[in-house]
């Protein structure tokens, strides 16, 4: 007798979830085909994390001049996306901050039409806006005293920081090699390190907290971004790479620090 | 009458075999403990299928991998012998003691549990950083922890210290202080009823405990990438080599993944082992 609440207790728990599951498994569908009643179409846009504040513009100005077309965007690492789309992930547009990682997709048979350059970036050095070790120059970081704070030579941005260091002969030894250009920012804004290289549109979007110092000898190192269509996109999903390309959308990623190609 | 071996079991102290006591379980419970076994078999499962069992010994033995397995076993030590250390004290503090704001204490002590790491990793970084609170004092002092193994181990005690306290107070608290009691009437005094009563008695909660702080400072990632940094035989620590290789060689990602599983297991089944070993006896 004593065990039938309990039991009765874990059935409506049991079932609770279940249902929930249920639920959260049908609600995609709810949407699309709600959107389907809308007559409108979504492009769903992969994009690397640095093109966050553009593309979110480019999205909007898109779809102001494109009402029957609705843009939702992932942003994220380009080797993150570029696994996702090969693994099957539903992109239409692939925007990448490398060629490496638009390869691997291009390699997979899943672009469309051939990958084109849309913008460029190059490296820079980021100090905390008090400067407090007084870094002026490229050759400053391989003062030992310089906490300097890199990416790893493994990822995009610690490639590029390696090329200047062989264009300008200066040895940089590094405090930290970190995996993202996000996690050099964050040291760097934090005021954790003296230094760090990043891109030049990250320091552009840091704000106040920190100021960029040219490195000469940085066009040794400067990155592409190609964008492609994916395979079976939405005819929408040509479009709005050649808006990405057009006069309009290089003006918001001049804005935004990016390099024409 | 089918109650009595269990009744007496208690009585006694002893253990009832587990083929006596599973007569008392509920039918249900069988299938969804499977259900959640499969949960965390499944992508165990999946991760080995995907290993590259002929390069796995190459893969591991890499110098940046032995760098990172050696950095962790190193840090993951520290920070338990820490969380031994600090968390015993806060433990019996929290179970026998009585002080104002008690509640809201312990509270506190288990914040980082619920924490996602990344922001504990920025709350090290307000407190101990540079331009932290007590980053002043620190470089008055000449302690620059920044970018160093300290700051390593100082993440990793930072989340696996409640793990400690957890598990040490809610055993203090179920076991009572009543044979503290009785050998303070015989005469003993506080230091040695420690040594002898209260110590053996919560032995088993503190391998458990121990354990755990190992496990979970092994398996720190977020609050180290984001307080201590990540440089190959300093702060680069397993998770952290995970993270970076998955980038460019996801093989060896995979391969460490699994060594890091192995170690895991090997750590907590050789823990486990003693101490049901010793309530057998």
């Amino acid at each position: 007798m004593n065990l039938r609440p309990l039991s009765r207790a874990a059935f409506t728990f049991v079932s609770a979830a279940l249902a929930c599951t249920a639920l959260s498994a049908c609600s995609p569908n709810a949407d699309s085909t709600a959107s389907g009643h809308n007559g409108s179409e979504t492009i769903t846009v992969f994009a690397a994390a640095s093109l966050t504040e553009p593309f979110a513009q480019i999205a909007e100005n898109f779809e102001d001049e494109n009402p029957a077309l609705a843009v939702t965007m992932s942003f994220a690492g380009s080797a993150d996306l570029a696994t996702q789309i090969v693994e099957g992930a539903p992109a239409d547009v692939f925007a990448s901050a490398n060629e490496a990682q638009m390869q691997s997709v291009v390699d997979a048979g899943l672009t469309a039409a051939p990958p084109v350059i849309f913008a460029t970036n190059e490296p820079t050095i980021v100090v905390p806006a008090d400067n407090p070790a007084a870094v002026s120059s490229f050759a400053d970081l391989a003062n030992p005293e310089v906490a300097t704070v890199v990416c790893a030579p493994q990822v995009p941005c610690g490639a590029a920081e390696l090329a200047v260091e062989t264009a300008t002969g200066v040895d940089v030894a590094p405090v930290s090699e970190e995996s993202s250009v996000t996690d050099v920012l964050g040291k760097v804004t934090s005021g954790q390190a003296d230094a760090g290289i990043v891109y030049v549109t990250d320091v552009a979007r840091a704000g106040a907290a920190v100021i960029g110092i040219p490195i000469d000898g940085a066009d040794a190192a400067v990155t592409s971004y190609p964008i492609a269509s994916v395979t079976d996109a939405d005819p929408g999903a040509q479009a709005f790479v050649d808006y990405v390309t057009s006069p309009a959308g290089q003006a918001v990623l001049a804005d935004a620090g990016f390099g024409t190609p | 009458m089918t109650l009595m071996p269990d009744v007496k079991a208690r009585v006694t102290g002893r253990r009832t075999s587990p083929a006596r006591v599973a007569g008392y379980v509920p039918g249900w419970v069988l299938p969804i403990a499977i259900l959640g076994a499969l949960l965390v078999l499944v992508p165990l499962v999946a991760m080995g299928t995907r290993v590259d069992w002929a390069n796995f010994g190459t893969l591991v033995s890499s110098p940046s991998a032995l760098a990172a397995v050696g950095l962790s076993l190193r840090t993951s030590l520290a920070a338990t012998v820490w969380c031994v250390l600090l968390g015993v004290p806060m433990a019996i503090v929290l179970a026998r003691m009585d002080f104002p704001f008690k509640a809201l204490a312990r509270t506190l002590v288990l914040v980082p549990l619920v924490l996602p790491p990344v922001v504990g990793g920025l709350a090290l970084l307000y407190a101990f950083g540079r331009r932290g609170l007590l980053g002043g004092a620190f470089s008055f002092l000449g302690i620059d922890i920044a970018f160093s193994t300290t700051a390593v181990v100082l993440a990793q005690t930072f989340v696996a210290l409640p793990f400690m306290v957890l598990t040490l107070e809610s055993a203090l608290r179920a076991q009572g202080a009543a044979y503290e009691g009785v050998a303070a009437t015989l005469g003993a005094r506080r230091g040695y009823a420690f040594r002898t009563v209260t110590l053996p008695l919560m032995w088993p909660a503190l391998v458990a405990g121990t354990v755990l702080c190992f496990a979970r400072a092994l398996g720190e990632f977020g609050a180290t990438i984001t307080f201590a940094g990540s440089l190959e035989g300093v702060t680069r620590t397993v998770p952290l080599e995970i993270y970076l290789q998955r980038e460019v060689d996801p093989d060896a990602a995979v391969a460490l993944s699994l060594l890091l599983i192995i170690i895991a297991l090997v750590i907590v089944g050789f823990a486990y082992r003693r101490p049901s070993g010793r309530s057998e006896r």
